[in-house]
């Protein structure tokens, strides 16, 4: 058994190399006729760019994507200052510097990878997935019967923020970064997946569908993980299986076709304000602009925030999207499940998470109020603050660097839930609902604690569990995600999610069960 | 001001100091010599299982004490003057008191075999314990083969932590069956076979003779009683349970029998002296309970119940009734109210077990009233309140199978077997009990 796992994670480790190499190799040459179809595509006026472009790329052959991207980022960014200096506003090229040089290279590109593209997906992809699954399915042996079986969790470098855990982080934060900043660094990667994206939207795949089918590809294999680790827990099993379902069905599959139709990309399950620009003008007007479906998008959207996700928070906690049903929350259950002991549990980093997650959620508002400010009134800027700008910002610092880099980069260092609990407006929105008005809650047992402390490790959104297991108190906690590892890895039997009554559900108690009942009347009733 | 000192610092003590802090201003000081903060000793085993760092283990954050106005002093104290209500430690050094708490908790037993305090041979309870283990035991290279004395809850937990780290343990076990003192025999072999299935090599009706050194006075076999075998092993836990950690009393004027005496108000007989925990020892049992218990939640109970008398309200300790819960490898087990590993005269019993072999109840019940006396539970939660107010109200044992729903504390989506164990019951005695659906009105009670 042990052979085949070091096999498995062999082959994995091959392919992620293949994978990583991918990004330095690759040929590209812009033919007239390239640059043609983008002059008429992006209705470009700018002479300047063109004259540039065709002295500088045109014809020639670029042999990695970095000087590539270079010759094309500069030759925008020079063209784009002397049309300023000029005044010639026509002229400009509106397009970010990485996204049009994209867009040329996946054009212009050729080479082994653009021939062979179900080949490279076998050495990248499906090296991956074969060696990750050779090396988990033999758990079921090698952990030991059905049970919880976190034996040597922090001993191992992968798991206890070691070298492993922060050569992972460095891997992770260097994916999101090029995958937000660079993409016309990893165009061979969408090479590999331009099939697939071609079976469904008809398109050739986008840097975001490669994030999507390889998100939906590492969740499929965690979850097998899960499945495997949680085998005697069926709470965990089904969550589990929910979340892998609306992360393919919901956020993928339904969007590509939707976009085959020629109908806008929309993901049913994703609520504003974590689909943050929901409300920009580009989305409201495409949606408009798109018929019957559009509008229906439009006014399920937002009945999808103001009364569906209240009201079942209501009724079942915030569980019920954030480790249900959410992407980010998805990813956390599956990729995250082994570093979620490694959130911060101190007193000190709760209040920092209050602060900056509810001032996420202010942020948002307040962007969303001058966007939808400036869509009606038609002016683009408010109180002398260019919405664009806000925008910008907010995109940049919440929807790239923390929902992305920071959000996911950091698994390996401050745990899975790094986005869900200090980042995600949503999930302060229903925090609120849930800990104000809701029947959700996780029970705790009587006298039954023994403050061993695994609840309160094993808690991905850094709540100390035992705080108020070990006072006999109910755990009513707005950042509360409801994932239900703390009754999982309970040796006694003390925690219970459940939904009751709302009367009684918040029991500050001095006292615990089991004690004399008069000295649990005096204490206890004041 | 009133000066509180308690030594130790375990659950006991710290409970007691954070009431005391509660309900009043007064000076207190733990002392401790095993370690600077308070820390769940439950939960050791899981810092050699890799499931937790040791600072997970501690309940509080470093500041909480200061903040609090706890002091913590370190040290360990050789003398109770009780006349000069002053404590000498063994440092040198001197602390007045006005109010003293002894939490001292308890010591593995021994029981004088020879070899006993060779180097790797030990207990499974302090701080210090934990971490001679990672000397003597850190992995099979080092610890090739390990034998453990004594079927208890220690012993079996340190037989999985053994178990953890590939080690291969044998495991001494003196009774017949596994706790077999203290379970019925079907939850015994329940879990005698659940050790085996984890290839624990159990050894039943065995006795240890002897330990049996090397040239450096570090183990290296033990001898059996009845067989005379003798087992080659690098390291050998003496879990045949505790006693109280009295030595700190021993030439004091407190009066000490097995533990230290106390009286229903936890006082002992010197004035100003209490004594809590696992160290203290009731002059007579209360109910049904023993007059030491070494359970997590009583030595809580204790602390919180002598902090109110030394703030002023003096009042008993009155302990509910019993329950109680453990781990055995992968098999939970709770208990509420009593069932005895014997019946006594008025009992009978109702014993299902789930197909699995891994799942079982097993309730005790007065023949002739039908008044529930108590169950185990094995594989399967119960909600603790349920049956606090069933044994309050003394409900038959037919009204706590028409609600078991509701006593069930299983996470959610668990497959539930109350069908197929009311209607064992109805099988096996003529009976018509219907199970009600689960109510979360008369769970949380409320109208």
């Amino acid at each position: 058994m042990k052979t085949i796992q070091n096999i498995g994670l062999a082959l994995f480790l091959v392919g992620l190399t293949i994978f990583t190499s991918l990004i330095f190799f690759g040929k590209y040459e812009v033919t007239p006729e390239i640059l043609e179809n983008l002059i008429n595509n992006k209705g470009i006026k700018s002479e300047l760019f063109i004259n540039t472009m065709n002295s500088h790329v045109v014809g020639k052959e670029f042999t990695n994507p970095f000087s590539f991207s270079t010759e094309i980022t500069s030759a925008l960014k020079s063209t784009n200052e002397t049309h300023k200096q000029n005044s010639e506003w026509d002229k400009l090229i509106w397009d970010k510097p990485h996204s049009l040089s994209y867009e040329i290279a996946k054009h212009s590109g050729n080479g082994l990878v653009k021939d062979n593209k179900w080949l490279f997906w076998w050495l990248t992809f499906g090296l991956g997935i074969i060696g990750a699954l050779m090396y988990i399915i033999p758990n079921v042996v090698v952990k030991g019967p059905p049970g919880i079986k976190n034996n040597g969790i922090w001993f191992n470098a992968a798991t206890n923020r070691g070298w492993i855990g922060w050569f992972a982080f460095v891997f992770l934060v260097g994916f999101y970064l090029l995958l937000y900043f660079r993409p016309d660094y990893i165009v061979n990667w969408t090479y590999i997946v331009d099939p697939i994206s071609e079976s469904l939207s008809g398109n050739l795949a986008s840097q975001w569908f490669l994030y999507g089918f390889l998100y939906c590809t590492v969740m499929t294999v965690m979850a097998v993980r899960m499945y495997i680790k949680y085998r005697h827990n069926k709470y965990q099993t089904l969550r589990t299986t929910s979340v892998l379902f609306f992360q393919i069905v919901f956020a993928f599959l339904i969007p590509e076709i939707l976009v085959r139709f020629e109908k806008p990309w929309y993901d049913f399950k994703n609520a504003f304000p974590l689909d943050y620009d929901f409300f920009f003008s580009w989305n409201l007007n495409e949606l408009i602009a798109s018929g019957g479906l559009g509008i229906f998008i439009l006014v399920w959207g937002i009945v999808l925030t103001l009364v569906i996700v209240p009201v079942m928070v209501y009724f079942f906690g915030k569980r019920w999207y954030c480790s249900w049903v959410c992407g980010c929350g998805g990813l956390a259950e599956t990729l995250g499940d082994p570093y979620r002991h490694l959130s911060d549990k101190s007193l000190k980093a709760w209040q920092l998470e209050r602060w900056v997650v509810h001032g996420v959620l202010v942020f948002a508002l307040v962007m969303t109020g001058f966007t939808l400010y400036s869509y009606f009134s038609g002016t683009d800027a408010v109180l002398g603050i260019k919405t664009q700008t806000i925008q910008d910002i907010y995109g940049f610092l919440i929807g790239a660097m923390f929902a992305g880099v920071i959000g996911t980069g950091f698994y390996p260092i401050f745990g899975n839930r790094v986005w869900c609990r200090f980042g995600c407006p949503l999930a302060a929105y229903l925090g609120i609902v849930q800990r104000f008005k809701s029947r959700f809650r996780i029970t705790t047992n009587g006298g039954q604690c023994i403050s061993c402390g695994n609840c309160s490790t094993y808690c991905e959104q850094g709540i100390d569990v035992r705080a108020y297991a070990q006072k006999g108190e109910n755990i009513v906690r707005a950042s509360c995600v409801g994932c239900g590892i703390c009754s999982a890895v309970c040796p006694r039997g003390v925690l219970k999610l459940e939904n009751g009554p709302e009367k009684g559900r918040i029991n500050a108690t001095e006292i615990l069960l089991g004690n004399d009942v008069d000295l649990m009347d005096l204490v206890n009733q004041k | 001001m009133e000066h509180i000192v308690i030594i130790g610092n375990g659950i006991s003590g710290v409970t007691a100091a954070r009431h005391i802090r509660k309900l009043s201003d007064k000076k207190i000081t733990i002392v401790s010599a095993e370690s600077d903060y308070f820390f769940s000793r439950t939960a050791l085993m899981y810092v050699y299982m890799g499931h937790m760092k040791f600072e997970h283990t501690q309940p509080y954050e470093n500041w909480f004490w200061k903040k609090n106005r706890i002091d913590l002093k370190k040290g360990y104290v050789e003398h109770i003057d009780t006349k000069n209500n002053t404590l000498h430690f063994a440092e040198g050094d001197t602390l007045q008191y006005n109010k003293l708490i002894i939490a001292t908790g308890s010591k593995p037993n021994k029981f004088g075999w020879p070899g006993q305090d060779l180097k790797g041979v030990q207990g499974l309870y302090s701080k210090q314990d934990l971490e001679n283990l990672e000397v003597y035991a850190p992995n099979n290279k080092t610890c090739k083969q390990a034998v453990i004395v004594g079927g208890g809850l220690i012993g079996i937990e340190l037989a999985e932590m053994l178990h953890s780290r590939h080690i291969p343990v044998t495991f001494l076990v003196r009774e017949s069956s596994f706790w077999n003192g203290v379970l019925p025999e079907e939850e015994s072999a329940m879990i005698n076979k659940e050790i085996l299935n984890n290839g624990i090599d159990l050894r039943l009706s065995y006795n240890l003779k002897e330990i049996k050194s090397d040239e450096n006075g570090k183990v290296k076999s033990i001898i059996i009683e009845e067989t005379g075998e003798e087992i080659f092993c690098d390291f050998v836990g003496l879990t045949a349970g505790v006693s109280p950690n009295i030595d700190v009393v021993k030439n004091s004027e407190i009066e000490t029998g097995r533990g230290v005496k106390v009286n229903r108000f936890l006082e002992t007989n010197i004035a100003n002296i209490y004594a809590i925990g696992d160290c203290a020892e009731q002059h007579d049992a209360i109910g049904n309970r023993k007059p030491i218990e070494a359970v997590w939640y009583t030595g809580r109970m204790m602390g919180e119940t002598v902090a109110q008398t030394i703030c002023g309200n003096k009042i008993e300790y009155k302990p509910g009734h019993w329950f109680n819960s453990a781990k055995f490898f992968d098999i939970e087990y709770q208990t509420y109210g009593w069932v005895w590993a014997q019946p006594k005269e008025n009992e009978a019993r109702f014993y299902w077990e789930h197909e699995s072999g891994k799942k079982c109840i097993h309730m005790s019940y007065d023949k002739n009233t039908l008044e529930f006396i108590g169950i185990n539970n094995f594989g399967i939660r119960m909600r603790h309140e349920f049956f606090d107010k069933v044994l309050t109200e003394k409900k038959t044992i037919e009204f706590v199978l028409e609600h078991l729903a509701d006593a069930n504390f299983d996470p959610e989506f668990y497959k539930l077997h109350e069908k197929d164990i009311v209607a064992k019951f109805n099988a096996e005695n003529n009976t018509n009990i219907q199970l009600k659906k689960k109510s979360w009105k008369r769970i949380f009670q409320t109208n």
